[in-house]
């Protein structure tokens, strides 16, 4: 039995150990906001936090999260919008959206540990991220935002 | 020849609207069908079954719903169409409700693809919200015993303001219900002046959905009792099942059965693939029970494809003389005199869409009918190709339209509804069918790989005084036919036989070429391929002339002029030549403008470094491109800026518009950087985005500038035009910057190391 929380709530996990954690999410829990993109953590579509730090839980084996603290899009903010969100939408960064709560949720943990991020910092951090509609300039200039504020 | 009619009191829209709202519809008659009809003018088209077409309707307490016809996969379609009926309506934005429309083929076309949305529906949006508007006016003015004509709106409202008196919309809706609609002829339209979206910028209407996880997409669809399908395609397009053992994918947990898939009957069209299904509790256990599979297959004879020898025979088919689609002057007669000849040959390969989003669609077979939910940029060809597999009526088939999660023309084919309604009958529950990053990867309808070779004399000045070129490609239509063997006039239509050039010995030719993969549409089509060759050899000759590249392109461009191409039957993204000409003035002026941008010839450019530039129309938009790029020692590339300029006429979104270039110029970074699908004895090589990789943040462009032409014409594309002059603009930058010509695409393919 695996034992979990998820955006607060516990959860017990009893199937096969090895289903990756986004489709305990996504299928089990129907907490969507975590995307499939490509199984093998190359595009960061499903990028969640363990433990406050970012890991592609497309990738991710149920094993491997028992007594962790998982947080998704669903839960990042309690109260209203996260900062990060609402620089995401004052730079109106969204084209088909799909992969933004993995770049959202990634944004998030590096400004965590790194709260004023250079250009090459955020290019290094956000790289497993990817953006098929090509929303790069404006990601960048969204963490940037929300750098200046108070994140 | 659109009709608005007032749908208030219509049984069909019980539920979605309140007794007492104002409901007016809009019956569009495509193009197509007005054709038809023309010697019946005047007629009553289709009146004994009616059905609410597009609509608007307002409510009692004020809400405004507008139906979203067209698919949204990141374009801002859903918010920017739906914006032109608020502003003729004077509605209040913040009080608008959008209700995504199902497939019925009464809308008009719902087909998101070919970047003509806002062309197509701009003039019926603003004809529903003015003709709302108007009804709520002469309620108001009956309800005031007042003449109509001293009544106005203002913001989501009626005033008199003679007497000061107002009426809230909500208020009006119930009496305006009861009028009849106004004639086309006694609507007033706003002057553009008083427009108070369109033109503006506005951010989509799924802004908070998107940027907060909510469940929009095809992906994310959940009904009742759904079961999870992951399928076993087979390897070679045309291949069927020769046997197979499930029992190991049986004994994995959460795995109920397998069901095999019958082959398509040629042409492959938007049919099933075929193979088998694993049907499981959830994705994971039916792609894990897909794994475990043992088939074995019967690949038939496009085994015999491996691109890397097809490749050479499109070479050679180039090499000699084609199919002759375009002809002015004589160039064999140039080419005897001799001179200044140049010769180039180009090749790129074959792409995938690579979507974030796969192909993934839930589907519920019931009593003869279907129930859809699908991830599609064309619902109505989901009802066509659905009902044509199942045996049952088209209108038997309901497709509801989800987000979008990135399409680029791959969800315009909807095998993986198919897939879905199939299995769904046979295992009598709703099935979601899940395409994995591999069967995405390696069982699209791919882009068209094509072979060009060009060849021109050059005269005095350098100017060409003779221009031939010749291209191959197998054919987007072998999806519908076969036995195709040559570009289609669509095809052709996209920087080929259109090419702008002012040169009096011009010829184009196409060269044969037969189809052993799916071949389907993608973001700007052949554009791709066609603008590649045309703006790489423009630059090429351009350094043989020892010109400036901006100069000598505007030279080749020519004098302000229209191209008339009715003689060759040039399709024109089926625009009329007269709303939509070809007109030189307006490629002259996005290349000036581009270049002036840029910093052309003024910016001081360090070691390793250079900027290139190209200019193409297409989806009847105008569009140049610089690209600035940077090489070091290792021959690594980064684009630290790019400039475009567009001019796509009347411009509804320009905050969607500038989105649209800026994601353009990644995805074509992607295409030009990386972008290659191959085949080996008919099996896709590449999987999965560590072998067919895209742009990340670092390779994009650093930053790109756009800039959009104000102009009055008629409304053009956006959501295509932004890739073709990318990719040659990119690759005459680097060789700015080097030296070094490429003339195939991918860069990945070529060493740039000092």
């Amino acid at each position: 039995m695996i034992r979990l929380k998820v955006n607060d709530v516990e959860r017990t996990f009893d199937g096969d150990p090895q289903m990756p954690l986004l489709w305990y999410l996504r299928d089990e829990l129907g907490l969507t906001g975590a995307k499939y993109g490509c199984g093998m953590a190359l595009c960061g579509a499903c990028t969640v936090h363990r433990n406050g730090k970012a890991i592609r839980s497309c990738s991710t084996p149920m094993a491997d999260v028992d007594g962790a603290e998982i947080v998704t899009i669903e839960g990042l903010s309690k109260n209203g919008l996260h900062p990060v969100q609402k620089a995401w939408m004052e730079v109106n960064v969204p084209q088909c959206g799909y992969c933004q709560p993995g770049q959202i949720m990634q944004a998030v943990a590096l400004l965590r540990e790194n709260p004023h991020p250079t250009d090459e910092e955020i290019e290094r951090a956000m790289a497993g991220n990817i953006c098929r509609c090509g929303t790069y300039q404006r990601i960048r200039a969204a963490i940037k935002k929300a750098a200046g504020g108070s994140v | 020849m659109n009709r608005i009619e007032n749908l208030s009191r219509r049984a069909f829209l019980k539920g979605m609207f309140s007794a007492g709202a104002l409901v007016l519809g809009a019956r569009f008659f495509p193009h197509k069908l007005m054709a038809a009809q023309l010697p019946l003018a005047g007629a009553d088209v289709n009146d004994a079954v009616f059905h609410p077409n597009l609509f608007v309707g307002i409510e009692p307490d004020g809400t405004v719903i507008i139906a979203a016809h067209r698919s949204e996969m990141g374009t801002c379609i859903r918010t920017s169409l739906p914006r032109v009926v608020a502003d003729e309506l004077d509605a209040d934005w913040s009080r608008v409700k959008l209700q995504q429309a199902i497939g019925d083929p009464r809308y008009g076309s719902q087909n998101t693809d070919g970047s003509h949305s806002v062309r197509e529906f701009f003039e019926v949006m603003r004809e529903m919200g003015a003709a709302a508007r108007l009804m709520l006016i002469r309620a108001a003015a009956e309800r005031w015993q007042v003449p109509a004509e001293q009544c106005e709106t203002t913001l989501h409202a009626v005033v008199h303001p003679a007497s000061g008196r107002k009426l809230g919309y909500g208020e009006l809706a119930s009496a305006a219900a009861k009028l009849p609609v106004p004639k086309k002829e006694e609507l007033q339209f706003k002057p553009s002046a008083k427009w108070r979206y369109i033109g503006k910028g506005a951010q989509s209407y799924d802004l908070l959905g998107l940027c907060t996880g909510k469940p929009l997409f095809g992906m994310d669809v959940k009904v009742d009792g759904m079961v999870y399908a992951a399928i076993a395609h087979p390897p070679v397009l045309g291949g069927k099942v020769k046997s197979y053992d499930d029992s190991e994918t049986l004994q994995v947990r959460g795995v109920r059965r397998t069901v095999q898939i019958e082959p398509f009957k040629p042409p492959h069209a938007f049919q099933a693939l075929g193979g088998i299904a694993v049907i499981a509790d959830n994705t994971w256990a039916a792609f894990q029970g897909r794994n475990k599979l043992k088939v074995e297959w019967d690949n038939g004879p496009n085994s015999s494809y491996t691109s890397s020898e097809y490749k050479k025979k499109l070479q050679e088919t180039v090499r000699r003389s084609c199919k002759v689609v375009r002809n002015e002057g004589d160039v064999d007669a140039v080419f005897a005199k001799g001179g200044k000849i140049v010769e180039a040959e180009y090749y790129t390969p074959h792409l995938a869409h690579a979507s974030m989003e796969p192909p993934v669609a839930v589907a519920e077979y019931k009593d003869g009918k279907v129930v859809a939910w699908v991830s599609t940029q064309n619902p109505q060809a989901v009802q066509e190709a659905v009902a044509g597999a199942l045996g049952i009526k088209k209108e038997d088939v309901i497709c509801h339209v989800t987000l979008l999660g990135g399409a680029f023309g791959r969800k315009s084919k909807p095998d993986y509804a198919v897939e879905a309604a199939l299995l769904s009958k046979k295992v009598g529950k709703p099935v979601k069918v899940v395409w994995s990053r591999e069967d995405d990867i390696k069982f699209d309808y791919y882009h068209s790989v094509a072979a060009m070779y060009l060849k021109a004399a050059l005269g005095e000045n350098g100017k060409p005084v003779a221009w031939l070129q010749r291209s191959a490609f197998p054919s987007l239509m072998s999806t519908f036919a076969t036995n195709v063997e040559y570009g289609a006039p669509l095809e052709l239509g996209m920087g080929w036989v259109d090419i702008p050039f002012d040169i009096p010995n011009l010829r184009c030719e196409n060269g044969r070429a037969t189809a052993h993969v799916r071949i389907g549409w993608l973001r700007s089509v052949a554009n791709i391929y066609h603008a590649f060759a045309v703006q790489s050899f423009a630059d090429e000759l351009a350094h043989v002339a020892g010109r400036d590249p901006v100069d000598y392109l505007l030279e080749l461009i020519g004098p302000p002029r229209i191209i008339d191409l009715k003689s060759i039957g040039y399709w024109n993204y089926n625009g009329s030549a007269e709303e939509y000409p070809i007109d030189t003035s307006r490629l002259r002026r996005v290349t000036e403008m581009a270049a002036e941008q840029a910093g052309w010839g003024k910016r001081k450019l360090g070691k390793g470094m250079g900027m290139g530039i190209a200019a193409h129309r297409s989806f009847l938009t105008y569009v140049a491109t610089v690209v600035q790029v940077e090489v070091d020692d290792k021959g690594r590339v980064r684009i630290p800026r790019v400039d475009t300029v567009v001019d796509a006429g009347l411009v509804v979104n320009p905050e969607a518009v500038r989105a649209q270039f800026q994601g353009a110029a990644v995805f074509a970074t992607s295409l030009a950087r990386t972008g290659e699908i191959t085949a080996t004895n008919g099996v896709i090589d590449q999987s999965n985005f560590h072998d067919y990789p895209v742009a990340r943040m670092g390779d994009a462009p650093y930053e790109t500038h756009v800039t959009i032409v104000e102009s009055n014409a008629p409304p053009a594309g956006a959501g295509e035009p932004g890739v073709p002059p990318f990719v040659p603009a990119f690759f005459n930058a680097i060789y700015a910057a080097t030296g070094k010509r490429l003339r195939e695409l991918p860069l990945s393919k070529h060493n740039l190391a000092a």
